[in-house]
C-alpha cells in the first residue's frame, strides 16, 4: 500500500482542517480555560456532525467506516488547534472494543450512541501514575451471572464528560498477568462508583474512580470474561497510533508558528532566522518532523489493514513522535524566549498539550522499551 | 496500468532462475562489490555472469530509457524489482558513480550523441566513473574551484588538482567541473568535462584514510588535452549541471543509512554478544540506544518510502535529497558507533582474515556526513530552501 493519502482521504484532511480552523481555533481553548470550562458541547456536536464521532465505526452500526488512517487525520488537525474532545477514548478506542467483542445488542445500541455522539464511552484501565495496561488489580468476582467489582482507576481520560466507562477488572492471575481480565460496562452513577475529577496542565480533566461493589449485570459485560486480550491490545494499539497522530499536529503546529516567529522578529538589525545557530536547529526539527509523518501514517495503515506487525509499528511511531513533539515544544519556547514564557501568548498551550498526549496510552519510555521487546532484545 | 500482479511473479521467477547463490550472500568485503570498468578482476565466475545477465535487460539501471540500454520500467515496476531482489537478498549487480550520479546528469543536459555513447557502457558495467569536484582550496564551497580549462581551438587544456577523487585509481574516465571563464562570478564560470584517465597528463596519488584503506586520491592534471565534443551542456553553465547530480549523489549516500535486506538487526546482534538478563538485553543502557536507532532506521525508511510514493502521486515535496542524505549519513555513523559498544574489546581489532574489520567500518562510516557536501551544508539547505530562512 503506498505510504501517501488517497484522494479521499485528502479531502477529509482538508475538510477538518476547515472546520477545526473555523469552530476550535486555539483561541477557543484560552476562552474555555479562562471561564473554568474544560470541553465544549457545541463542537461535540458540531463533530458529530460532520461525521467523525462515527469515522472509525462500521456502516452497520451507523457510522462512516472511514478507517483509522482517517481518524488520525481528524485528531491530526484536532492536534493543531489543541481542540478538546472525546474523540480518541470514546469514539475510537472504546468504539473498537465494542466492536471487536461486544455481543449484537450491545454493538446495536451502544455503537449506534457513539457514532450519534450521544453518549462518551472512555476506558478505565490505569491504576498506577504510569500507563501500564497489565498492573491491574480492580478484582471482578462473579456472583450468579452477575459481576462485584473492587478496586479504583486513575488518570481515565475524559473522566468529567464520560457516562460510561469501559472497565478493564481482573477475573484471575496476579497483578501483572496479561491473562484474566474483563471488560465491564459501568455507568457514572452506578451505585458503589464514585468518580472524582484532576484537572491538568493541559485544561483537560481526567477521572480518579472507586469501585466499591459495584454491580455489574449480565448484559453489561463485554466479550468473554478471561479472553479479551486481542481485543483491549488492539484498542490500546489505536489508542497509541491516534494519540501520535494528534500530538504530529501539536508538534507541526507549534513548529511552523516558530518558523514565522524567527522570520518576523527582529534583533540586530536583521530577523533571527538569518542566524545559523537557528537555522541548523530548525533544519534539524524539520526533518525528525518528516520522519513521523511516515510513521504515523504507516502505524496507522497497519491497523486498518490488520498487519501482523502491527504493535511494532505503532510502538515505533508513538515513541518517535512523542520524542519529537518534546523537541519541538522545547525549541519553540526557547527560541520564543521572553514573549513564548507569557501566559498571553499562545505556544505555551502547546507544551502543556504535547506532555499530556505523550503520556496518553504510553509515553515515549513504555513504547520504546515494547518496541526493544518485540525486537526480541 | 500494466499489470503489476504479473510483473512482481514474472520478476520473482526470474531472478530465482538467474540469480547466482553466491551473488545473495551478504557483503563482506570490497571485492563482494562489482563496480566493473576496464580493470576489473571478477571475483568469480558468479559475479560477472549476475552483472551481465542484469545488465542484458537493463536492470542494473531500472528506469533509464531502453533506448539507451536502460530497464524501461516505471516507478512502480522498479519498486517491485527492489522489493524482489531484496527478498532473496541479492546484491546489486553493479556498483556505479555511473549510474548514481553521472548518468540521471547526462540523461538530462547530454547530446544525443552523448547519450548514446556513454550511457550503455554505464549500464553494462564497462567504464568505471569518478567524480572531479573537490579541490584543496574548494570544499564546501566548491564553485570556487580553480582548474582549468583553456580554449585551443579544437580542444581544451586542463591544469590543476583534484582532491579526495573517490577511486581516482581504479577509474576509466572522470566528470570533471573546471573553470572556463576566469573573469565571471564564481558560479557562472564553471563548465561540466568528461575525459579518459588515461589522457596524457593526468596522475593520481592515493591517500590513505583512518580506516586504512585508500578508496580517494589526489588527481593531478597537467596540459591534459580533452577534445572540445567532451563537454557537456553550454559552456560556463556547468554549475546546474553539478548540483543536479549532487542531489542523485546525495539520495545515493543516504541510502547508507538503511540496512542491508537479510542481515541481522542490532537488537539480534547485541542478543548474541550481550546475552539477556530477564527476559531483556542484558546491558540497559545498550538497549535503549538500540531500540531508538532501530526505530529512527525504520522511520527513515518509510520517509523515503513515502518520498517516493508522494512523488508519484504528484504530492513532492521537493528539496527531499538533501533531508535523505543527512538523515541517512548521521543515522549509518550512530549503527556503526552502536556496533562498537556492542562488541566492546572485540571490536577494536584491525587485523583480519579477508574482509574489512567493524574498527575500519566504523571509521569509513565517518566520511559518510562529509562526502557529497557535509551535514552542515545539508542542513544550510534545508534552513533555506525548503524553510525559507533568509541569510
Ligand atoms: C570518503 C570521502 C569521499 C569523497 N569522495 C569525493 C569524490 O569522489 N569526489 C569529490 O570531488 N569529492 C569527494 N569528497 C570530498 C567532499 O565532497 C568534501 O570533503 C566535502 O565537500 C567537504 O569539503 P572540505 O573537506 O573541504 O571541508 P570544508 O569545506 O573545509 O569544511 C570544514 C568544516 O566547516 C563546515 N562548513 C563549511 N562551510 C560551512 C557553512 N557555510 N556553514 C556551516 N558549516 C560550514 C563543514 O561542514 C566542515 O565541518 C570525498 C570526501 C570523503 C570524506
Amino acid at each position: 500500500m503506498a505510504l501517501v493519502l488517497n484522494e479521499e482521504q485528502q479531502m477529509l484532511r482538508d475538510s477538518a482542517k476547515s472546520f477545526i480552523q473555523e469552530s476550535s481555533p486555539v483561541g477557543a481553548l484560552r476562552k474555555l480555560r479562562d471561564s473554568g470550562e474544560e470541553w465544549s458541547p457545541e463542537l461535540w456536536s458540531g463533530m458529530a456532525e460532520m461525521g467523525w464521532t462515527g469515522i472509525a465505526i462500521p456502516e452497520d452500526f451507523g457510522g462512516l467506516e472511514f478507517g483509522y488512517v482517517g481518524a488520525g487525520i481528524v485528531l491530526e488537525e484536532c492536534g493543531r488547534t489543541l481542540a478538546a474532545s472525546p474523540l480518541l477514548s470514546s469514539s475510537f478506542v472504546c468504539a473498537s472494543l465494542l466492536e471487536a467483542v461486544g455481543n449484537e445488542a450491545q454493538k446495536e445500541s451502544l455503537l449506534a450512541a457513539i457514532a450519534g455522539g450521544e453518549t462518551v464511552f472512555t476506558l478505565a484501565l490505569c491504576e498506577g501514575d504510569r500507563f501500564d495496561p497489565t498492573r491491574i488489580a480492580t478484582t471482578a468476582a462473579a456472583d450468579g451471572d452477575t459481576y462485584v467489582l473492587n478496586g479504583s482507576k486513575k488518570h481515565v481520560l475524559d473522566g468529567d464528560l464520560a457516562n460510561t466507562f469501559i472497565v478493564v477488572a481482573r477475573l484471575t492471575g496476579d497483578a501483572d498477568s496479561e491473562d484474566g481480565l474483563g471488560l465491564f460496562l459501568v455507568d457514572r452513577d452506578t451505585e458503589g462508583l464514585s468518580v472524582s475529577t484532576t484537572l491538568n496542565a493541559d485544561n483537560r480533566r481526567v477521572g480518579n474512580l472507586d469501585f466499591e461493589s459495584v454491580r455489574v449485570a449480565a448484559n453489561a459485560v463485554i466479550g468473554k470474561p478471561g479472553a479479551n486480550g486481542a481485543a483491549l491490545a488492539r484498542a490500546l494499539d489505536i489508542g497509541a497510533a491516534l494519540s501520535a497522530a494528534e500530538l504530529l499536529g501539536v508538534a507541526q503546529e507549534s513548529f511552523e508558528r516558530t518558523l514565522d516567529y524567527l522570520k518576523d522578529r527582529k534583533q540586530f538589525g536583521v530577523p533571527v532566522a538569518s542566524f545559523q545557530a537557528l537555522q541548523h536547529r530548525a533544519a534539524q526539527l524539520f526533518c525528525e518532523l518528516e520522519l513521523c509523518k511516515s510513521c504515523v501514517l504507516k502505524a496507522l495503515q497497519a491497523i486498518d489493514q490488520d498487519s501482523p506487525d502491527r504493535s511494532t509499528l505503532v510502538s515505533m511511531a508513538k515513541a518517535k513522535v512523542a520524542k519529537t513533539s518534546k523537541l519541538a515544544v522545547n525549541e519553540a519556547v526557547q527560541m520564543h524566549a521572553g514573549i513564548g514564557m507569557t501566559d498571553e501568548f499562545d505556544i505555551g498551550f502547546f507544551m502543556k498539550r504535547s506532555a499530556a498526549a505523550c503520556q496518553e496510552y504510553g509515553d515515549y519510555y513504555f513504547h520504546s522499551d515494547r518496541f526493544a521487546e518485540l525486537g526480541g532484545y | 496500468m500494466p499489470n503489476l500482479e504479473e510483473f512482481r511473479q514474472q520478476t520473482r521467477a526470474w531472478l530465482e532462475e538467474s540469480c547466482p547463490a553466491s551473488m545473495r550472500n551478504p557483503i563482506n568485503s570490497d571485492k563482494d562489490q562489482c563496480w566493473g570498468g576496464r580493470n576489473w578482476v571478477f571475483e568469480s565466475d558468479e559475479q560477472r555472469l549476475w552483472l551481465e545477465c542484469m545488465a542484458e535487460r537493463g536492470w542494473t539501471a531500472p528506469q533509464w530509457p531502453k533506448e539507451y540500454g536502460g530497464g524501461g520500467l516505471s516507478r512502480e515496476e522498479a519498486k517491485i524489482l527492489k522489493q524482489e531482489m531484496a527478498r532473496i537478498t541479492a546484491r546489486r549487480p553493479l556498483e556505479s558513480f555511473g549510474i548514481d550520479m553521472l548518468g540521471p546528469a547526462l540523461l538530462k543536459f547530454a547530446s544525443e550523441e552523448q547519450k548514446q555513447r556513454y550511457i550503455p557502457e554505464i549500464i553494462r558495467g564497462e567504464i568505471r566513473w569518478c567524480q572531479g569536484y573537490s579541490e584543496p582550496n574548494a570544499g564546501s564551497d566548491l564553485a570556487s574551484l580553480q582548474m582549468r580549462a583553456e580554449d585551443k581551438g579544437d580542444h581544451y587544456l586542463v591544469n590543476g588538482s583534484k582532491v579526495w577523487t573517490s577511486y581516482a585509481d581504479k577509474s576509466d574516465w572522470i566528470f570533471c567541473l573546471v573553470r572556463t571563464d576566469f573573469d565571471a562570478p564564481k558560479h557562472k564560470g564553471i563548465s561540466f568535462l568528461l575525459f579518459d584517465m588515461t589522457s596524457p597528463g593526468v596522475s593520481t596519488n592515493p591517500i590513505k584514510l583512518i580506516s586504512g584503506k585508500s578508496p580517494f586520491c589526489e588527481t593531478v592534471c597537467e596540459n591534459v588535452k580533452v577534445p572540445k565534443e567532451n563537454l557537456v551542456g553550454e559552456l560556463n553553465k556547468g554549475w546546474d549541471i553539478a548540483k543536479y547530480l549532487l542531489t542523485h549523489e546525495r539520495e545515493m549516500i543516504g541510502g547508507f543509512g538503511l540496512s542491508r535486506a537479510g542481515t541481522k538487526t542490532l537488537g539480534q546482534m547485541a542478543v548474541s554478544a550481550i546475552g539477556v538478563a530477564d527476559g531483556r538485553l542484558a546491558e540497559r543502557g545498550i538497549r535503549t540506544d538500540i531500540a531508538d536507532f532501530e526505530i529512527d532506521e525504520m522511520a527513515f525508511a518509510l520517509t523515503i518510502e513515502r518520498v517516493v510514493d508522494e512523488a508519484k502521486a504528484g504530492q513532492g515535496t521537493g528539496a527531499a535529497s538533501s533531508l535523505l542524505k543527512l538523515y541517512g549519513t548521521e543515522l549509518n555513523k550512530d549503527r556503526n558507533e552502536l556496533l562498537m559498544s556492542i562488541g566492546g574489546s572485540e571490536a577494536l581489532a584491525w587485523e583480519s582474515e579477508g574482509g574489512e574489520t567493524q574498527a575500519q567500518h566504523w571509521l569509513r562510516s565517518k566520511g559518510n556526513s562529509i562526502e557529497g557536501g557535509t551535514s552542515e551544508i545539508q542542513l544550510n539547505i534545508i534552513a533555506k530552501r525548503i524553510l525559507g530562512m533568509p541569510g
